[in-house]
């Protein structure tokens, strides 16, 4: 699969790459001192805790779901903020985007003060008896919250670089614009689709600041890793090292699988 | 003439020493003091800092708060500060156990649960049986932050099991939780309730005496600035340092 | 087909009316930016002027006036629109591509498939229907672009300059392809080349500056072209004749000779133009020897000095304009003026001919 490297002008000037050394030795270097501090005769029982275990679940049931409503209200909006042509769409863009700049603990406060018992929507959540204070779909709430602009971003940039040209051709064979969509559209951008779902799904993953504001911390509810490995940072800071082992390498799982995509959306 | 000037430059000096003794610590107060404090301090310590720099002109009082294991993993990690504060004597027991502590720590003052609600208290919460009540939104702390180890040794002693929707990891995060309405009951300091003011309800109750958390206070043997550690310390002991603590909440220590 | 178009769009400066008549097949010439791409894409629905009023045989298109705002979209309008680039969908393989305009009006799976078929075969690239469209040439991935829009049924099929982004030595079976498919089939092709107008259209409609500055009868606009940019591409000669033993002739005393340049020849007997520049032309004051094929008796109409060159046009006064490019020395060595009799001669060797 790998082609062969051809030697070809690359117009990097050779100091460049000492920045970008130092720029990897700042992401590797912490990882490295984790698993040297870490006391691997204690990882397995470490990770394999009832509540380490309850977190691990809980974090993949949760960044799936959120990673779903992403898909479901992300899609449309990068649709409609890469094609679409209607007044505002530049304010839109940016408060849908608001949440890549915000910090997630303020992005916590406002939805608590939006979803919560007293909230904006307290009064339509009663009348249908929905309450998600202290639940889990509160955490998904939160992780969709700051995970939805990743979808979004990535999405419209994909839509953008497709372009509109074979929606046009697809238009003019005679198919409408739901039939665009589908057959088209969507099949098209599928390798950005599915990287921009699995960025979505790392973010939920990483989640912390919202969720420990707007959804607390309970085991098996509401605790998912990041709260864990805070959790046990000040207790136990051994499982705190190997909760975070874990996730680094979940997250490594996850890039791969999307550098993988993009690669064979290449061929 | 210079005998004269000479004599008033002694008598300066000699009245200098005679200041400078009459301190409580030998060496100058002056520059910075770093002190890492349990977050329930806060209010009380952010008062005496101006009474601390007015009676040392020329000091400045800093701050990390955060939750006392915080501080006592950051301290064991090397952090440098002058004075350790912990909420609960197990944190303190771990930064001396560490031999970071110079000399005894030191017991200043007392805190106690209190049973915070909503001011409207939509859970008509009057005791702390009351926070069994199903369907109740009961926050706490976590059991290894001093408030929740409170909350916990008030479950053993009493026999009574509650049933928190969430375990919050400091005592602040279960005053949002409550001051928000996102909970109707929550378990958190006395003194916590006094600086929230009509924000939230206090209930107080007597199983809280069940649990009475020791606030103390060290000087740390790596002080960057001792003198001024020290000189935190003893206002922090003295009785115009209790009264502001007594004045927000805090038993005197006995 | 028929077409009324009127339309207006102050933002590209475009201001057109054109009419097509029942049957007609039209080329649309002009420079880049005069609005040749704009008035394909206001007909394909997929640009909107200020104001304007189009009807495809009877069926409204669009209709923005100051009291009916009408705009029907792209896909009822059945317009195909086939551009530079294939643009063949990536994710499917040629047959689906080709089966896709059927499929989504409707047909079944079967007949669209059969219909895909028919079209791939009729543009000779049936071989490929199962393969994606990065495994074809830039040529075969045009005839699978060809074979879609065809399979789609339009009644009016665009062509935006098809052959221009192909290699000189594809276009050539492209074009027979084009012109063969097409000759059932109502289109309006942009284009630059004077041999797409000429094999593809009946009429020919030229615009410059966002309006229609010349339009007619495609022989008609050639040869008295109105516009100095129909002048310049109409600098080829053309004859048009019946093809009979490698030369058209033309039944007017003129039979020319030259080589069938894009596969098969014409068989005898059947329509065939004879395409030549100017510069394949030479001028002998008496008649010179040899085949009498090739040679024409003009008299000279104009001399038009066009740099180091002198264009010569001529006529025949049996219907031929032919032009010939010689060097001003030649001129004056020949001693050539308006009126004057000389014999044309037209290199065997550098006429293209097709059929048509």
């Amino acid at each position: 699969m790998r082609t062969p490297q051809t030697r070809s002008y690359s117009g990097v000037p050779r100091w460049v790459y000492l920045p970008a050394g130092v720029g990897v030795l700042l992401v590797v270097l912490p990882l490295v001192a984790m698993m040297v501090r870490l006391d691997w005769s204690r990882f397995g029982e470490l990770i394999t805790s009832q509540s380490s275990f309850e977190a691990f679940r809980l974090s993949l049931q949760t960044s799936f779901a959120s990673m779903l409503i992403c898909l479901v209200l992300g899609v449309p909006l990068a649709m409609v903020l890469a094609r679409g042509s209607f007044p505002g769409q530049q304010l839109v863009r940016s408060v849908v985007l608001l949440p890549l700049v915000l910090p997630p603990v303020v992005g916590g406060i406002a939805l608590l003060y939006t979803f919560g018992r007293r909230g904006l929507l307290a009064p339509v959540m009663n009348v249908f008896g929905v309450s998600i204070a202290f639940s889990t779909a509160a955490v998904v709430l939160a992780q969709t919250f700051v995970a939805l602009p990743f979808l979004v971003v990535s999405l419209e940039g994909t839509l953008r670089t497709v372009g509109q040209r074979y929606e046009v051709v697809a238009a003019t064979l005679g198919a409408t614009p739901s039939t665009v969509l589908r057959k088209i559209t969507l099949p098209l951008v599928l390798p950005g689709l599915a990287s921009a779902a699995v960025l979505s799904f790392a973010r939920a993953l990483g989640e912390f600041g919202a969720t420990i504001t707007f959804a607390g911390s309970m085991q098996g509810i509401t605790r998912t890793m990041p709260l864990e490995i805070y959790l046990q940072s000040v207790s136990d800071p051994d499982a705190a090292i190997a909760l975070s082992l874990v996730l680094v390498v979940v997250a490594v799982l996850v890039t791969v699988v999307t550098a993988k995509i993009a690669e064979r959306s290449m061929v | 003439m210079p005998r004269k000037l000479a004599a008033a430059a002694l008598t300066a000096l000699v009245g200098l020493g005679l200041a400078v003794s009459g301190c409580s610590s030998p060496a100058a107060v002056n520059g910075t003091v770093t002190v890492y404090a349990a977050a329930s301090m806060q209010p009380t310590f952010d008062a005496l800092k101006t009474t601390f720099e007015a009676k040392y002109p020329g000091t400045k009082v800093t701050f990390n708060y955060a939750g006392s294991q915080a501080l006592a993993t950051q301290l064991k990690e090397g952090a440098s500060a002058d004075v350790f504060v912990s909420a609960n004597d197990a944190q303190m027991k771990v930064v001396t156990d560490a031999g970071l502590a110079s000399g005894e720590s030191k017991v200043f003052a007392t805190n106690q649960l209190t049973i915070a609600v909503p001011p409207d208290n939509p859970a008509s919460i009057t005791s702390f049986q009351d926070l069994t009540k199903p369907g109740l939104k009961l926050v706490v702390c976590q059991d290894t932050v001093p408030c929740g180890a409170a909350t916990k040794k008030i479950e053993t002693a009493t026999g009574i099991t509650l049933k928190p929707v969430s375990q919050e990891d400091a005592v602040t995060k279960v005053m949002v939780k409550v001051r928000t309405g996102e909970a109707d009951a929550g378990l958190v300091y006395k003194t916590d309730v006094i600086a929230a003011g009509d924000a939230v309800k206090g209930i107080e109750f007597a199983e809280s005496s069940k649990a009475i958390n020791s606030n103390s206070i060290v000087l740390l043997k790596n002080a960057p600035n001792s003198a001024a550690g020290q000189a935190w310390v003893t206002l922090i002991t003295s009785a115009e340092g209790q009264k502001v603590l007594t004045d927000a909440g805090f038993g005197v220590a006995k | 087909m028929s077409l009324q178009f009127a339309a207006k769009l102050a933002g590209r400066k475009f201001d057109a009316e054109i009419e097509v008549g029942a049957g007609e097949r039209v080329a649309i010439l002009g420079h880049n930016g005069s609005g040749k791409s704009t008035l394909l894409n206001i007909l394909a629905g997929t640009l909107r002027p200020d104001s304007g009023v189009a009807t495809l045989d009877g069926k409204r298109l669009f209709e923005l006036g100051a009291r009916r705002r009408y705009w029907s979209p792209p896909h009822t309008r059945g317009i195909a629109l086939l551009a530079q680039d294939p643009l063949l969908f990536p994710h499917l393989r040629v047959i689906d591509n080709v089966a896709f305009g059927p499929r989504v009006s409707g047909s079944t799976r079967t007949a669209a498939y059969a219909k895909a078929e028919k079209w791939l075969d009729e543009v000779g690239v049936a071989e490929f229907a199962g393969r994606k469209p990065s495994q074809l040439s830039g040529g075969q991935a045009q005839r699978v672009a060809i074979a879609r829009a065809l399979a789609a049924e339009p009644k009016l099929l665009l062509l935006d300059e098809p052959m221009a982004a192909l290699d000189v030595s594809v276009a050539p079976l492209l074009r027979r392809v084009l012109g063969r498919v097409l000759k059932e089939q109502a289109a309006m092709v942009v284009t630059h080349d004077l041999l797409d107008a000429l094999l593809l259209s009946e009429r020919i409609i030229v615009m410059d500056q966002g309006k229609v500055a010349e339009s007619g009868a495609t022989d008609e606009v050639l040869r008295h072209p109105r516009t100095r940019f129909t002048a310049r591409i109409a600098g080829l000669n053309l004859i048009r004749g019946d093809y009979a033993d490698g030369s058209v002739i033309d039944g007017r005393g003129l039979a020319v000779e030259g080589s069938v340049r894009d596969g098969e020849a014409p068989t005898a007997g059947s329509r065939a133009a004879a395409v030549f520049s100017p510069a394949a032309v030479s001028i002998f004051l008496e008649p010179p020897g040899g085949s009498p094929r090739n040679n024409l008796r003009v008299t000279i109409a104009e001399l038009e000095p066009r740099g180091d060159l002198v264009r010569v046009r001529s006529d025949d006064h049996r219907g031929h304009f032919i032009s010939a490019d010689i060097t001003l020395r030649s001129v004056a060595g020949l001693d050539l003026y308006p009126g004057r009799e000389v014999t044309y001669s037209i290199k065997a060797a550098e006429v293209t001919i097709y059929a048509i």
